[in-house]
Parts: C-alpha cells; sequence; structure tokens
C-alpha cells in the first residue's frame, strides 16, 4: 500500500516535471535559417480588424520568415494601441484612426509614419431596414434615420479606430447618441456584429471584419462607397529616443516590411480567393489626401 | 442546432487528426495552468497551514483577506500583472510581459489564494484532540506538520482541484498579460474568444469542448488519487 501511494506522488511529481521541462525545451528551439537579430521579440500592437479578418495571420509568417524577427501580437482598438505606443509599451504600431495618430506623429512618439492600405466603412444592418436606412442619401441621413426610428444601434464603445469614426459619424450628422436604442457593445468588431445581427441592430462596421464574419450574420450593407467612410491604415515606428527600451530595429524591419511590395502584393491579394473580392487596398507610396480624393 | 452539431464535429476531427496548433495549444495550456497551480502549492500550503495553526494578532483578518481572495476576478490580476511588468513598470526591467511566464505569475496568483484557503480550512477542521494526540507521540515539528499535512490530503487534494480548476478555466489575466499571441501565449480559454470573434464559431466550440476535456480528464486524475488514499 505505501508503495502504491509514494508511486501515486512521483507520479504527480514527474507529470508537473515534464509539463515544466517540456516548456522550457520549446522556447529554446528557434526558427532557424533566416538571420537572428539582437533582440528577436517585436511588440506590435494593433486593431482587431486585422487580426479578426486574417490578414495578419498571411503577413505575420512572412515577415518573421524573412527577418528572423518574432512578432508579438496585441491586437486591441486602436485607442488602446496607440496608447501602448504613448507609453513605450509597444515596438510598432499598425493603427486606422488618422486623427488621433496625428497627435503621435506630431509628438514625435510615432516615427516613420507611412500610409500601408486602406478599405471603408459599412453601415450594415437587418434586411427589413425598419429605419430606411436604404433610402437616405448618403451615410449622415441614414444615421439621422435610425435616431428618428429610435431603431437599435450597437456601437463599439471601445475607442477603437471604427469606434472612434462612428463617433465622428454621429457629430457631423449633429446628432448625440444616447438612450434605449443605442447599444454600446465594449466588445471587438466581430463580436459586436454578433451581438447586431442577434438584436437586429445597425452596426458601423470595417469591409473586412464584416465579410470575414458574413456566413454567421444576418446583416447586410445598407450604406457603402461614401468619401465620409474611408478607414485607412497606417503604420508607426515607436521612436526609441523616448523610449530607449523599444526594439528600434525589429520595429524598423516591420515598419519597412509592411509597405514593401511583396508585402503590398500579399494585401492586395489577400480575400480574394475567400470572398470573391479583396478586403483590403494596398496603399504604399500613396498620399492620405490622395485616397479621400478619389 | 446545425452548428453545435458542426461544432461538436470539428472538435471529434481535430482531436482525431491530432490538429499540430490546437495539440500545441491544448499543451501551453496544460503546462501554463499546471506550473501556476504547482507555484500555488508550494507558496499555499505552507501559508494556509501556518494560518490555521499560529495564532497571532491580525490573523482573522488575513484569513479573511485570503478567503476573499479565493474569489480574486482574474481581470483584476490581469490588470495588476500588466501594469507592474510593463517596461515602465516596476519588473519592467526582465521583460516578462506577453509571454508564457507572465500568464503563470498571474495565475499563479489567482490559485495560490485558493490553495491557501482550503489548506486553512482543511487543517482547522481536524480535531484539536486529534493534534494533540499526535503531540503527544512526540514527534519532532517537522513529523508534527507531515502527519497533520496527511491528515487533511483530502482536502489538499480538493485544493489543488480547485487550483487548477481555477486558472484553467479563467480567460482575462492571460488575455491581458499574455496577448494572445499565436503560438506563445495562446491557450484554450482565449483561443475560444478569439474564434469567437472571427466568426468561426465551429472552431469555438471545438476549443471548447476541448478545454472542458482536458479540465475534466486532469479532475478526473486527481480524483482518483485522492481516492486511492482512502484504502489506508
Amino acid at each position: 500500500m505505501k508503495k502504491t501511494r509514494a508511486l501515486s506522488y512521483l507520479s504527480i511529481l514527474m507529470l508537473l516535471f515534464s509539463v515544466v521541462l517540456s516548456g522550457c525545451g520549446k522556447t529554446a528551439t528557434p526558427t532557424a535559417q533566416p538571420p537572428t537579430p539582437a533582440n528577436p521579440n517585436v511588440i506590435l500592437a494593433t486593431t482587431t480588424s486585422t487580426q479578426d479578418s486574417g490578414l495578419l495571420e498571411v503577413l505575420i509568417p512572412e515577415f518573421e520568415k524573412k527577418t528572423g524577427y518574432k512578432v508579438k501580437t496585441i491586437a486591441v482598438g486602436t485607442g488602446a494601441a496607440l496608447a501602448m505606443g504613448e507609453k513605450g509599451e509597444a515596438d510598432v504600431l499598425l493603427v486606422h484612426a488618422p486623427a488621433s495618430e496625428k497627435k503621435l506623429v506630431d509628438n514625435k512618439t510615432g516615427i516613420n509614419y507611412k500610409l500601408v492600405m486602406h478599405n471603408d466603412f459599412i453601415l450594415v444592418g437587418p434586411a427589413e431596414d425598419p429605419a430606411k436606412v436604404k433610402d437616405s442619401k448618403n451615410v449622415l441621413e441614414g444615421l439621422k434615420a435610425i435616431e428618428a426610428a429610435q431603431a437599435v444601434f450597437v456601437s463599439r464603445g471601445d475607442d477603437s479606430g471604427t469606434d472612434k469614426m462612428e463617433k465622428s459619424l454621429w457629430v457631423k450628422a449633429g446628432i448625440k447618441p444616447a438612450g434605449k436604442w443605442y447599444l454600446q457593445s465594449g466588445t471587438g468588431m466581430g463580436q459586436t456584429l454578433n451581438i447586431a445581427s442577434d438584436k437586429a441592430g445597425y452596426t458601423l462596421t470595417d469591409r473586412a471584419t464584416y465579410l470575414a464574419n458574413k456566413k454567421n450574420l444576418k446583416l447586410e450593407i445598407l450604406k457603402e462607397g461614401d468619401a465620409a467612410l474611408l478607414n485607412i491604415y497606417h503604420v508607426m515606428q515607436v521612436n526609441p529616443e523616448k523610449f530607449p527600451k523599444v526594439n528600434q530595429e525589429g520595429a524598423k524591419a516591420f515598419d519597412d516590411f509592411m509597405v514593401d511590395s511583396a508585402t503590398q502584393k500579399l494585401i492586395a491579394e489577400f480575400g480574394k480567393d475567400k470572398y470573391g473580392q479583396a478586403l483590403f487596398f494596398a496603399d504604399a507610396g500613396k498620399s492620405e489626401a490622395g485616397l479621400a480624393a478619389k | 442546432m446545425e452548428q453545435i452539431w458542426q461544432g461538436i464535429l470539428k472538435a471529434l476531427q481535430l482531436l482525431v487528426t491530432g490538429d499540430p496548433e490546437v495539440l500545441q495549444i491544448t499543451l501551453t495550456t496544460l503546462r501554463v495552468s499546471g506550473t501556476a497551480t504547482l507555484i500555488s502549492l508550494v507558496l499555499g500550503v505552507p501559508a494556509g497551514t501556518f494560518l490555521a495553526l499560529k495564532n497571532f494578532p491580525g490573523r482573522k483578518v488575513v484569513l479573511s483577506i485570503v478567503n476573499s481572495g479565493m474569489g480574486l476576478p482574474p481581470v483584476v490580476v490581469g490588470l495588476w500583472v500588466t501594469i507592474f511588468l510593463w517596461r515602465s513598470g516596476p519588473f519592467g526591467y526582465f521583460n516578462i510581459l506577453y509571454t508564457t511566464t507572465a500568464i503563470i505569475i498571474a495565475q499563479a496568483i489567482i490559485a495560490a489564494p485558493v490553495v491557501t484557503g482550503l489548506t486553512s480550512a482543511a487543517i482547522q477542521q481536524t480535531d484539536p484532540k486529534l493534534r494533540l494526540q499526535i503531540r503527544a507521540l512526540g514527534v519532532t515539528n517537522l513529523q508534527y506538520l507531515w502527519l497533520l499535512l496527511k491528515e487533511v490530503r483530502f482536502g489538499l487534494f480538493a485544493a489543488i482541484i480547485a487550483g487548477f480548476g481555477a486558472v484553467v478555466s479563467e480567460v482575462g489575466a492571460s488575455m491581458m498579460v499574455g496577448g494572445n499571441i499565436k503560438d506563445e501565449t495562446r491557450v484554450l480559454t482565449t483561443a475560444t474568444v478569439l474564434e469567437v470573434s472571427k466568426g468561426n464559431f465551429d472552431v469555438a466550440i471545438a476549443l471548447s469542448v476541448i478545454l472542458s476535456l482536458l479540465a475534466y480528464g486532469v479532475t478526473f486524475w486527481l480524483t482518483l488519487l485522492q481516492q486511492q488514499q482512502q484504502g489506508e
């Protein structure tokens, strides 16, 4: 009897140790061939849309293979991503709220600020369209119609790029959205779409996440194509002069990678096979003003 | 209904084919939560024993803090661990935010009060006369503790089970301090959240099934060990 008990204790210990050891072994095997940078870890703070749409799953492995860096992708809202940049907690940012980004560029927190790509925001809602958004002549009129009808609108409410865009549209429409009809989900785009679908409500979404989630949603595109709805992504490196701990080389490599012609081609092709249309338009080298004028 | 079936089928498919990514996430989960539980035991069992046996001023206050710590919300732990591990934070020097080490630390903090509280409760439940009797055998302090812990082994196993259960199921802290990084800090709970926001409900359901099986499997094994003790 004594023996079996000792054995059982031993088995606990062995399991725990093997678990711990297997972990140690794992971190010790790096991804061999490519160059091995001195500080291989790059922290990328980005928006949920680049992750939820699946784009990063295509780009990151490519970058890691090419450069030997290991990217730690922290997918949060753009607001949180910018805040991480402002504290020097991230090395490089891929974000989509130009108005808020300007602040970081101006105070030299973000350097090597480059236009990467764009897609557009769309106003989606139930097919029945109780607020008759489809008949309104632009997105602002559409929002006014939603408010007038007191139809359910689901807002991200998380200070993300999409949320910032949505808030700015309400301001332009001259409406302070509040009341029972205006819900704030406080979650990422994918989850917010699920909520809107479930509640037969409207929401503003980036096209990429909508297309990626479409199969589960009872939502249709009701308004699109307004110049006001452009969704522009920039990459920037967190300034190492301000934050000595950031991985300068790694951030620079990622910054360059995003506007590299091969990467831009990957971006332009992304989603075509699965959704029949590209989710992002590659824009490296173009100007933001040029995009808006188009 | 169909979605649920699809999810379960997907789970079976992932399990049977041994999908490398799912396997890797499962192993990470087991390693992280297992290590965290182990650490919480190392901290919690002595602390619980001490609290149960030693009388000192403020003991009830400490006990009540430990007891309320048993329900410590993982997001709260996640937030505070994040703040401490930031590059600009007090432990920024170690550069361990967004690694499995960070998750292990957070989870150990979550599990430690559970183990401490349950250990202490188990020991306090023993008959004081029994404790006196053990003492009367003329044992050394270490022998005394050993005999006492043996006496409460059922309670200790319950503490391990509860501690492991608390950490393997939490998502808030893992997400915050780990960052849900593919191939590194992605565990079953954070992967499930991600798949839901990507709209891949079948994969999410599959992951949830695997997580439940894993939690059940470990608990089953611990329960077997616990019950094995009965014969003695």
